[in-house]
């Protein structure tokens, strides 16, 4: 299978590792891996601050750089459901598009929908706390919510739970928002620091030791946050978890 | 704890945050409700069933709302109530006190109704020299302390007893600072009895209104609503247009999803139903459209006109729990006030659509399905649309963008970004121009980015 590696813009300049992990993973899997160089964001940013038409050559850039793979996957929910649910409203009407939504994958989605992985090696014996991102939990469903009375389950979380030695913190907010919100975190910084600060809360008295997600961009919120605050909690991308990838120090 | 000023709901939260300790205490008062609507919701099986025919029930309604309006007036007239049309807020409050003054009435008892709040009915009747008195114990509070409601549902939940005790003190002479809730209760209850026995007329808000039967159905806690219009001989019921459902079989639906939604009570302790006047008495409903028919006529809002008002949006909306209901400086605030609001006036409510991390939640937990986040995205290119975004906002994603579409460009400027968040001094990184970097720390620049590692890895391994 020829699946293209998409790494959002932030986690390919400041957090190299995750692509890494998702790289070294899929490879381990047996995919055949392609990181298209030409790539750089989704849009998502100028999307979510209501700027459309600075989204829009972004959105067509992607689907140029993206439309002939058999699979794109990305360690983010929240640049998947950026393509996957809202370039509708930008690109609407290409049939490129069209396909190529219903063959973009989050990370944890790919390996439990496509490659249906069911036993990953490793031993990682720390209690993980899991957070859960918004974008991959309600826009993707990677796991159910709390909100809705649906059957439970949880994507991440049971790729977790292949690794040996992992022991999962149980959370008294199991789905809440982190509160980094793209610009939210910057534009409305009192509410996002006070929200961000409640997982962490959550967290702590979970007895988490390391704290992973799906989304690099709500680490980068939390672990901001941790390192300022002095917290006794590491942080990792799921990715690096899976791949095997050691705690940093 | 007085009502905010500034539309900027920024500034405002700014300000609720800084009492930590509130806003904490704010949140887990709404999260203890949105907990027990969770059990609620978890306890039927067919919960999300419910929701879709709540949705599809107003979907259907919405497309038909003209045949439904004319056909509930038929109905409402044959049962001898006045039917009364008003396009805006200014009509309705013109219809309501030509009615007061033709009864000659001058004290009024009203039971909570967001739609008179909408159109600021209590100042207008106010200066029409008439005394309103609200009646809903959360609404009085407020009412006495010259604020508005903080959420639709529990008024003034964003108020802790102590607040009350004092308001209390000041306004109805209670003990100071007995705090006992018994006690607070009680003079509220003793308080307004004077003025039920002394109302000429009771206005009521509707929670839904049956085309079928021409009847209209009020749902209370407090049993306010039901005494505020049996001593008058003249009830006033005052209604947006779009709480109107075709048949009493669809009540059921709505009104399963309405308590359990809103404060997770299986259903509300009142449920009245009113058709036709009182035996000698008069029955006034006045539909009022106030721009709900220009969201009728749009593909993108449209979906907000199902709103039954329950408020788990609010509950739920991890940004309302800390920042209060009155930083959204609107009388619906919130998801649901996020999006009513900018789309009546863009330029005052234009920071509402951004007032949110887009996690998603009031989406799942709406009992009528309304796509609540997906429409603040789509606001919020509304709102650039109107002109409202400060160029402070747009630049950079102008900038960005354009910078985006040139891969090279971006790998470059990527390389200079992480050399200086490595070597610059810490004041030039951490200063009051980096909102980033009052509470949180910068993420730790590596040398090398995902690229330049893919780059060097693919050439270690290319075949000789």
């Amino acid at each position: 299978m020829r699946v293209a590696l998409f790494v959002p813009c932030y986690v390919d300049q400041l957090y190299p590792r995750v692509g890494m992990a998702t790289l070294d993973l899929l490879e381990r899997l047996g995919c055949d891996v392609d990181f298209p160089a030409a790539q750089t964001c989704c849009g998502q940013p100028m999307l979510n601050s209501g700027c459309d038409t600075d989204a829009a050559p972004l959105a067509e850039r992607f689907l140029e750089i993206f439309a002939d793979y058999d699979a794109i996957v990305a360690p983010s929910g929240s640049c998947v459901s950026m393509v996957k649910n809202h370039y509708e409203h930008i690109v609407h009407g290409d049939p490129r598009y069209e396909k190529l939504r219903t063959k973009i994958f989050e990370l944890c989605e790919f390996l439990v929908d496509v490659l249906k992985v069911d036993s990953l090696p490793g031993n990682f014996p720390y209690v993980v706390g899991l957070h859960s991102s918004c974008h991959g939990l309600r826009e993707l469903r990677l796991a159910s919510d709390s909100e809705r009375n649906t059957c439970e389950f949880n994507k991440p979380q049971q790729l977790l739970q292949m690794i040996e030695g992992v022991q999962l913190a149980e959370l008294k907010r199991q789905d809440e928002c982190c509160g980094f919100g793209g610009t939210f975190a910057v534009a409305e910084e009192a509410v996002s620091c006070t929200m961000g600060r409640d997982r962490i809360a959550d967290h702590l008295q979970a007895g988490t030791q390391v704290l992973t997600a799906g989304d690099m961009s709500c680490l980068m919120h939390l672990a901001g946050l941790i390192q300022r605050d002095k917290h006794p909690i590491r942080v990792m991308h799921i990715a690096e978890i899976l791949a095997g990838y050691e705690v940093p120090q | 704890m007085s009502s905010t000023t500034s539309f900027d709901h920024p500034t405002n939260a700014k300000k609720f945050n800084q009492d930590q300790a509130r806003t904490h205490w704010h949140d887990s008062a709404l999260w203890f409700i949105r907990e027990k609507r969770d059990r609620m919701a978890k306890s039927l099986p067919e919960w999300e069933t419910l929701r879709e025919c709540a949705s599809q029930i107003k979907a259907h309604t919405i497309s038909k709302l003209a045949d439904y309006l004319e056909e509930f007036e038929k109905n409402a007239k044959a049962r001898g109530a006045t039917v009364h049309w008003a396009k805006d807020a200014d009509e309705h409050n013109r219809i309501v006190l030509e009615i007061l003054r033709k009864h000659e009435a001058e004290r009024i008892v009203k039971s909570k109704s967001m739609l008179t709040e909408e159109c600021h009915l209590n100042p207008f009747l106010e200066q029409n020299g008439i005394e309103v008195v609200d009646t809903d114990l959360g609404e009085r509070i407020v009412q006495l302390r010259q604020e508005g409601p903080s959420h639709i549902v529990m008024p003034a939940i964003h108020l802790k007893k102590e607040d009350v005790s004092d308001t209390f003190h000041e306004h109805l002479h209670t003990e100071a600072g007995n705090c006992n809730p018994d006690y607070l209760t009680e003079s509220a209850r003793q308080h307004l009895r004077n003025k039920f026995m002394q109302a000429d007329v009771g206005i009521t808000g509707v929670n839904f209104a049956l085309a079928d039967t021409g009847g209209i159905v009020v749902c209370t806690n407090e049993g306010n609503a039901d005494l505020g219009v049996s001593l008058p001989n003249v009830h006033i019921a005052c209604m947006g247009i779009e709480k109107l459902i075709p048949s009493v079989d669809h009540l059921s639906i709505f009104l399963r999803l309405l308590a359990r939604s809103a404060t997770g009570q299986p259903i509300t302790t009142y449920s009245s139903h009113f058709h036709g006047p009182r035996e000698g008495g008069e029955l006034h409903i006045i539909l009022v459209d106030n721009g709900r028919s220009n969201l009728m006529n749009s593909d993108d809002y449209r979906n907000s006109l199902k709103c039954i008002r329950c408020g788990a949006c609010m509950n739920t909306c991890p940004v309302y729990r800390r920042s209060g209901g009155h930083s959204y400086a609107a009388t619906v605030p919130g998801p649901i006030g996020s999006i009513l609001n900018p789309l009546r006036d863009a330029k005052h409510h234009k920071s509402l659509p951004f007032a949110c991390t887009l996690c998603g939640s009031c989406s799942d937990v709406c009992p009528v399905q309304i796509n609540l986040h997906e429409q603040l995205l789509t606001l919020r290119t509304e709102v650039k649309n109107q002109n409202q975004l400060p160029i402070s906002k747009t630049m950079p994603m102008r900038i960005t963008s354009w910078v985006f579409q040139r891969p090279k460009l971006y790998a470059w400027l990527g390389s200079v970004g992480k050399f200086f968040l490595r070597n610059l001094p810490r004041f030039m990184i951490y200063n009051a121009l980096n909102p980033w970097g009052k509470n949180r720390e910068m993420p730790e620049a590596p040398a090398e980015s995902f690229r330049q590692q893919y780059a060097k890895r693919a050439k270690k391994n290319k075949p000789q």
